[in-house]
């Protein structure tokens, strides 16, 4: 099972699980090493991004932004973005919890299944889901250089955000609770709406901010099904590799520099929910 | 642990499971099953040549080795980093622990433009310095290694620290108290307690590694028979019209993938197999 | 010798957890740090095994001064309250664990393992993992674990506290045996004063980061210096204006010179004991009194449920004036 909930480490066992609260001298050793490779690796060249926007101005920045071919390219992934991951939270909801509170045979293989997407690289993803909904499909639906084909990307590599964040809080809810609410009149509905639903807020919340951040930043799997038709089916990735091959360096930044703040924003949102759920304990 | 015991089934039940079942159906299970049976239309012929094409074993060949190191480097930064930051308090901590998950929101494009913005050869910020050591980076082995490790990142790191955070620091305390150094603790009780998580770690960033295609396609130039890797392949053979190349490096790519999953969720142990 | 601690202190943040502690703890003995949860006990006791290091004052261990040395390099034995137990390895694996880091010969580590094992009654399970095993036979273990490196102290932290009443009785006695077998120094943390005054040489009374008072088990529960070890060790009334144990009161049906009289309103059999409730007359003293006394006391007196009685300590009771 892909654990995807956030990393948060520290919350409710800090006390016990934190040796010393001051460093060694072999881990501050340690810790300045992984700090200098994770931020040759992966801080600077981000920041060189935001730095490579802002040299190019205001003014560029604006442009880039106000180009109908970009302008279209941003609007088209953020829509996409939100109806997936509309769909995920409902679909990924029901999923985890007939996986967790249904048994039949064959419900180990569904648990792969749902990985499937999560390990198949995108360029395949994107071939896989060609053979059905392509040219040749064999049920006769062909959706390749549309904006269907966006959405059908976008579903197939986010479907196991939302199932796997859920999944376990579903498995450590307790069941006593339901069968009190159920005691106390509870239809199954109101117990659901009432009782689990908020249970399971932050973990779906969670859930759909991954599969937002995801959908945002697709790039492999839209390759070869969405046919990258600019304003209509080029998504904002896309957009960026276009402004890269022209040498346009600044506009790409600045594109790039938009999806790094949604998957920013995505990363606080989990944060301040995984700290919500420590505090409530 | 929520009790065992199951609701009794009503109409609901066949409903949900069966609108699950279907949905996955569609979305995942028929179409994998397409690409395995047009890799298989001509019998074995599409694997065959696929795999006598130099341009697809070379292409093969870099990618085993680029994701070998990307996954050797993200092994030992992962077990360092989680140690740090579930047994160590340091100022910080809690913004590095967030910016560890970035490289999993980030576009692999973006990540790709980043690279390349820091290490291009000509242009690049870093990229004259270090080239003047003798290090080519875009273009090249290295750039690839670095775009797999990035987006590959989190994966070890998000296994392991909830494992260490349950282990907590008794045991190692315990160790301590009967003589063992720093180095013995971690190998004879910290790595044993975290094997499974980090083994379940390595598998999943074997499996990203091995499939990365956005941040690869920019940083390595995507020269065919030098920087080309087997993702890259698959589109540019597609593009060709050599579909069933395309389609057989495909399969192989996923057989990997899948194979890794379905061994790891064997192997790993269901529960904690202490009661308590 | 044992163990000298002088003017330590600790603190967590805003939090005191040990303010300039001394304390000389004799070789041999068998020594009980009691007190509540909270107070700074434990504390004390992982500072002295090296766990924790204190913000001032020294530790001398057998003559040697442990300022600065390391955990692994102190030769202290320890046990846990949950086991910590190494999950991955044997029964055996475990008792070695100690002697394998200092690298003894093999021969040496299998017969010393095999004692020890011996010794903890728990030979036929060493090739089980700690899964396999009860919290009574881990703890066992544990202490088997501990005792592997030959300590110069032998330090316990609620060694007894995870497990359930029956286990906990029968691990103390057998705790006081093993000592008297093995006469290492040894300190154990709890919170329990019965486990201390039963199992215990001599007591140390930790609270709010300071000790209370220290002595042997009689000297404490008799002599206490004050009424929070005088409440801590046992249960405690108010007579009058002073704190008295409850059997400690000379309970009468006949008027007599006595601190406060009233009705008896509470009877409560618990087994051989009876416990009152006698509620003073005196609007000065108008909380309950606790008595306790046997069965046959009380029948012999003709005590019965409202029954107005006069109270007294009984000659030669202990009693304190609260702070």
């Amino acid at each position: 099972m892909t654990t995807l909930a956030p990393t948060d480490p520290g919350t409710a066992r800090q006390r016990r699980s934190r040796a010393s609260s001051s460093l060694t001298r072999g881990s501050a050793i340690g810790l300045g090493l992984t700090l200098t490779w994770f931020s040759l690796l992966v801080l600077i060249p981000l920041a060189l991004v935001v730095v490579s926007a802002a040299e190019g101005g205001w003014q560029t920045f604006a442009d880039t932004l106000r180009n109908p071919q970009t302008a279209a390219a941003l609007r088209l992934t953020v829509t996409q973005s939100l109806l997936v991951t509309l769909v995920n939270v409902v679909m990924g909801t029901l999923i985890a919890w007939v996986l967790v509170r249904d048994s039949f045979p064959g419900k180990a293989l569904l648990e792969v299944v749902i990985d499937i997407p999560f390990a198949l690289p995108t360029i395949v993803a994107g071939l896989v889901l060609l053979s059905l909904y392509g040219p040749q499909s064999p049920i006769g639906i062909d959706v390749a250089n549309t904006e269907a084909s966006v959405f059908l990307a976008l579903l197939f590599v986010t479907l196991p955000f939302v199932v796997r964040t859920v999944q376990p809080v579903l498995i450590e809810l307790d069941r006593d609770v339901e069968e009190a609410a159920a005691s106390l009149g509870a239809s199954r509905f109101t117990t659901f709406r009432r009782v689990l639903l908020p249970a399971l807020t932050p973990a779906i919340t969670a859930g759909a901010a991954l599969s937002f951040a995801r959908g945002i930043s697709e790039y492999g799997s839209l390759v070869l099904l969405s046919g990258n038709l600019p304003l209509k089916t080029e998504v904002a990735s896309v957009r960026i590799l276009t402004y890269i091959e022209n040498g346009n360096e600044a506009a790409a930044a600045a594109v790039a520099t938009i999806l790094l703040v949604v998957a920013l924003l995505a990363i606080t949102v989990l944060q301040l929910v995984s700290r919500a759920v420590a505090r409530r304990g | 642990m929520a009790s065992r015991t199951r609701a009794p089934r009503t109409a609901g039940t066949y409903v949900r499971r069966t609108v699950v079942a279907v949905y996955l159906f569609l979305l995942v299970v028929w179409p994998v099953a397409l690409v395995v049976r047009h890799t298989f239309d001509g019998g074995t012929a599409n694997l065959e040549a696929a795999l006598t094409d130099p341009v697809v074993t070379t292409a093969l060949r870099l990618t085993v080795v680029v994701a070998v190191w990307a996954v050797v480097i993200n092994t030992v930064f992962g077990v360092a980093i989680s140690i740090l930051l579930v047994r160590h308090e340091f100022r910080g901590r809690r913004v590095l622990s967030a910016l560890i998950d970035l490289p999993l929101s980030v576009s692999p494009v973006v990540v790709g433009l980043a690279l390349l913005l820091a290490y291009g050869g000509a242009n690049g910020a870093l990229g004259p310095t270090v080239e003047g050591l003798g290090l080519q980076i875009a273009f090249a082995t290295p750039g690839i290694v670095m775009a797999t490790a990035f987006v590959a990142l989190p994966l070890v790191i998000r296994e392991v620290v909830p494992v260490l955070e349950e282990v907590g620091t008794e045991q190692e305390q315990a160790a301590r108290s009967l003589g063992a150094g720093g180095w013995q603790t971690f190998r004879r009780i910290t790595l044993p307690s975290i094997k499974w998580a980090l083994v379940y770690g390595v598998v999943l960033s074997l499996a990203r590694s091995l499939g990365e295609f956005g941040a690869v396609k920019i940083i390595s130039g995507n020269l065919i028979g030098q920087t080309q890797t087997a993702t890259l392949v698959v589109e540019q053979k597609y593009q060709d019209f050599e579909q069933g190349s395309a389609y057989a490096t495909s399969f192989l790519l996923a057989l990997i993938a899948v194979a890794a999953l379905v061994v790891v969720t064997v192997l790993r142990p269901k529960e904690d197999p202490d009661g308590d | 010798m044992g163990i000298e601690i002088t003017g330590v202190s600790k603190r967590f943040g805003d939090f005191v957890a040990l303010d300039d502690v001394s304390l000389s703890i004799p070789s041999g003995q068998l020594t009980a740090l009691l007190g509540p949860s909270g107070g700074g006990k434990s504390t004390l006791l992982r500072i002295v095994a090296g766990l924790e290091s204190s913000d001032e004052g020294q530790v001398v261990i057998e003559g040697r001064d442990t300022t600065g040395v390391p955990a692994q390099k102190r030769n202290v034995g320890f046990v846990f309250q949950h086991y910590a137990a190494f999950k991955h390895m044997t029964v055996a694996k475990n008792v070695a664990f100690g002697l394998e880091i200092r690298k003894r010969p093999k021969a040496e580590v299998k017969a010393k393992v095999d004692e020890l094992l011996e010794l903890v009654h728990l030979t036929q399970f060493a090739h089980r993992l700690p899964s396999q095993l009860s919290g009574g036979q881990r703890q066992r273990m544990a202490l088997a674990r501990a005792l592997a490196i030959e300590p110069s102290v032998l330090l316990l932290d609620e060694p007894f506290g995870a497990l359930d009443a029956k286990v906990r009785k029968e691990l103390r006695d057998w705790l006081r045996r093993l000592h008297d077998e093995v006469h290492v120094t040894t300190v154990f943390v709890t919170h329990d004063q019965e486990e201390a005054l039963e199992v215990a040489d001599s007591l140390v009374v930790i609270n709010d980061g300071r000790i209370e008072q220290v002595g042997t088990p009689d000297d404490l529960y008799d002599k206490p210096a004050s009424d929070f070890v005088l409440s801590f060790l046992g249960p405690v009334t108010t007579l009058g204006d002073r704190l008295i144990r409850p059997h400690d009161i000379e309970i009468s049906r006949y008027e007599q010179a006595a601190v406060v009289d009233g009705p008896i309103t509470r009877w409560t059999r618990v087994g051989f004991e009876v416990r009152l409730e006698v509620t003073p007359t005196d609007p000065r003293h108008p909380d309950p009194v606790q008595v306790v006394l046997t069965r046959s006391d009380a029948t012999a007196l003709g005590l019965h449920p409202g029954d107005r009685v006069w109270l007294r300590p009984q000659s030669g009771a202990d009693t304190v004036v609260p702070a």
